[in-house]
């Protein structure tokens, strides 16, 4: 299986809904809408060999219109090839289909990303917070909380960077 | 973490409650090797239902990481498997030379390869031998620990730290290996198989502890690659997938060696797999002393590796190089990457966002006991609470790993 026609046939099925493709550092790198995400990861996982999710996790871009992300990793385990998806939803409607029906690894992954970014998954059996304190009311990861104090006047980010 | 009350999760009518009985393992318990919580429902003997309940030893490394400059992340990794620091941190090295494209010579990766192998073997003898302790045989435990601890030694002698090594930088190492060290290494490959040998003689073909641990606490081959299991773990249940063979990193394609699997991904089945690999390990370590290229023990980084501190204080060059980096005036290429090496307990993955600043963007790290601990229930329903333990202590949970 080449990368692009596995692309030519995931742009085939899915149409608009591949935002954006991309050749990647180290793997290809496809953004996908997030509502048909689970589909996606559905067809590679059934129909394309990826039976591996190495990794499921967060990112917070705060200057983007669609701010929360989750990147996917996955493994085709068969022809050793991985793929990289992401998928954005806004801050305040942050909701995507769990993957937990495909893969029971994701069920810890997605609770930690939702722990830490607040990104909730539909249709997940359990999701509540796994690594922080329960009675936590913010998302820790997310780029407004900055980790140093902000009132500290005697660093300057213009000489430390960020 | 969140503190379940098993009953509720459970959906138990009146009458249920009645028959069953409520046990918490840990947080602090022996049996547990770290701090993680287990609520058991438990059916007299038999348990019906878990919950589990971690992150009491939650850094927040993962936000810590993104205000540290590259070079200062590696003593975070130190503390995820601590009973594999080197790997941890070679394994993070690697992620950084990937994202700026730099390659190693070849006495650097064989330095590594022998330095992963040491420490893949101190974190198989400390799950094994508690394995015997969990199962009652606390001998085969003290014995190896004695290896271990010249395994310590060893990175003691080669880098000052014993646990949390924080050892060698991108592109290369801080010193290359003393000649004590390299001693050391060569006394410890011939005297371990003796050791091991005594340790499986104790356990392997031990009628107590095979009753014990065959045909218990077992996973299938598909339920444990649909659990994103790696390692040991993934390869006791039968499946071959080994990074160091999958996508060879550190010159490990130089080097022949077996990828053990078991068949029934039972509490035995790892006890072998780990105990194979141990075999390997050695193997591996004593071709690449034989075979050890010359070359420089480090390759020429000048944005991430540190300048001789004697060449900052007394060179032109050294002393810019070593500002920059501290002052994060260096240039990292805009690039999203993922890189993973095979930890002691399986696929140790770091996905590292770098937007061209001082500090990654965002770093991800894929720890592998934090993926596969959440099959332990579905493992041990069913089963009894002896049998549970030696489950937990054979899947090697390092609370570290689990809470990053």
């Amino acid at each position: 299986m080449e990368y692009s026609k596995l692309i030519e046939e995931l742009k085939l099925k899915f149409e608009k809904q591949i935002v954006s493709v991309e050749e990647g550092a180290d793997v290809p790198t496809l953004t996908v809408a997030s509502d048909v995400i689970k589909a996606v990861i559905d067809f590679l996982k059934n129909k394309q060999n990826f039976i591996f999710l190495t990794d499921l996790c967060g990112i917070h871009y705060p200057e983007q219109e669609k701010e929360l992300g989750v990147i996917y990793h996955l493994h085709n385990l068969v022809e050793n090839k991985r793929i990289r998806l992401k998928t954005f939803v806004t801050k305040e409607n942050p909701q995507i289909d769990s993957i937990v029906s495909l893969f029971s690894g994701a069920n810890w992954m997605e609770r930690e990303t939702f722990d830490f970014y607040g990104i909730i998954f539909v249709g997940h059996p359990n999701l509540i917070r796994i690594l922080n304190v329960e009675y936590m009311d913010y998302y820790p990861m997310r780029k407004e909380y900055p980790l140093e104090d902000a009132t500290r006047s005697d660093k300057d980010d213009r000489f430390f960077g960020r | 973490m969140k503190t379940i009350n098993s009953e509720h999760h459970l959906d138990l009518t009146q009458e249920d409650k009645k028959v069953y009985s409520t046990l918490n393992l840990g947080p602090t318990h022996p049996a547990t090797h770290g701090i993680f919580q287990n609520i058991l429902t438990m059916n007299g003997e038999t348990i019906v239902g878990a919950e589990q309940t971690i992150g009491y030893i939650h850094r927040a490394f993962e936000k810590i990481a993104e205000r540290r400059p590259y070079y200062q992340i590696t003593t975070l990794t130190d503390r995820l498997n601590y009973c594999s620091s080197p790997i941890n941190n070679i394994g993070w090295h690697l992620a950084v030379e990937k994202l700026l494209g730099v390659e190693t010579n070849k006495r650097i990766d064989y330095m590594r390869i022998i330095v992963m192998e040491l420490a893949r073997i101190a974190d198989h003898l400390v799950c094994n031998s508690v394995i015997g302790v969990d199962s009652g045989a606390l001998t085969g435990f003290v014995y190896v620990f004695q290896e271990r601890e010249a395994i310590y030694e060893i990175f003691e002698e080669f880098c000052g730290a014993r646990l949390t090594t924080n050892l060698g930088k991108a592109g290369g190492f801080d010193r290359d290996f003393s000649p004590l060290a390299i001693q050391k290494i060569k006394d410890l490959v011939a005297r371990l198989p003796k050791k091991l040998q005594e340790l499986e003689n104790l356990l392997l073909r031990n009628r107590i502890f095979m009753d014990r641990t065959i045909n218990v606490g077992g996973i299938s081959a598909e339920r444990a690659l649909n659990y994103s299991f790696t390692g040991p773990n993934l390869r006791a249940a039968g499946i071959d997938y080994d990074v160091r063979v999958m996508e060879p990193y550190s010159a490990y394609n130089d080097f022949d060696f077996v990828v053990p699997v078991g068949q029934n991904g039972d509490i035995y089945d790892r006890f072998c797999v780990r105990q194979t690999e141990m075999w390997e390990s050695i193997k591996l370590i004593d071709n690449a002393l034989k075979n050890m290229p010359e070359g420089k023990f480090n390759v020429e980084v000048p944005a991430f590796y540190f300048p001789a501190k004697e060449d900052v204080y007394s060179k032109m060059e050294p002393l810019i190089s070593h500002f920059k980096m501290v002052m994060g005036e260096i240039e990292v290429p805009e690039k999203e990457i993922y890189s993973a090496v095979e930890g002691g307990n399986g696929e140790l993955g770091f996905y590292v966002v770098a937007d061209g600043g001082r500090t990654p963007y965002r770093l991800h790290f894929r720890r592998p006991g934090f993926i596969y601990y959440q099959a332990f229930p579905e493992i041990i329903t069913g089963s009894s609470l002896s049998d549970a333990i030696l489950t937990m202590s054979s899947m090697n949970v390092i609370a570290g790993e689990l809470d990053a």
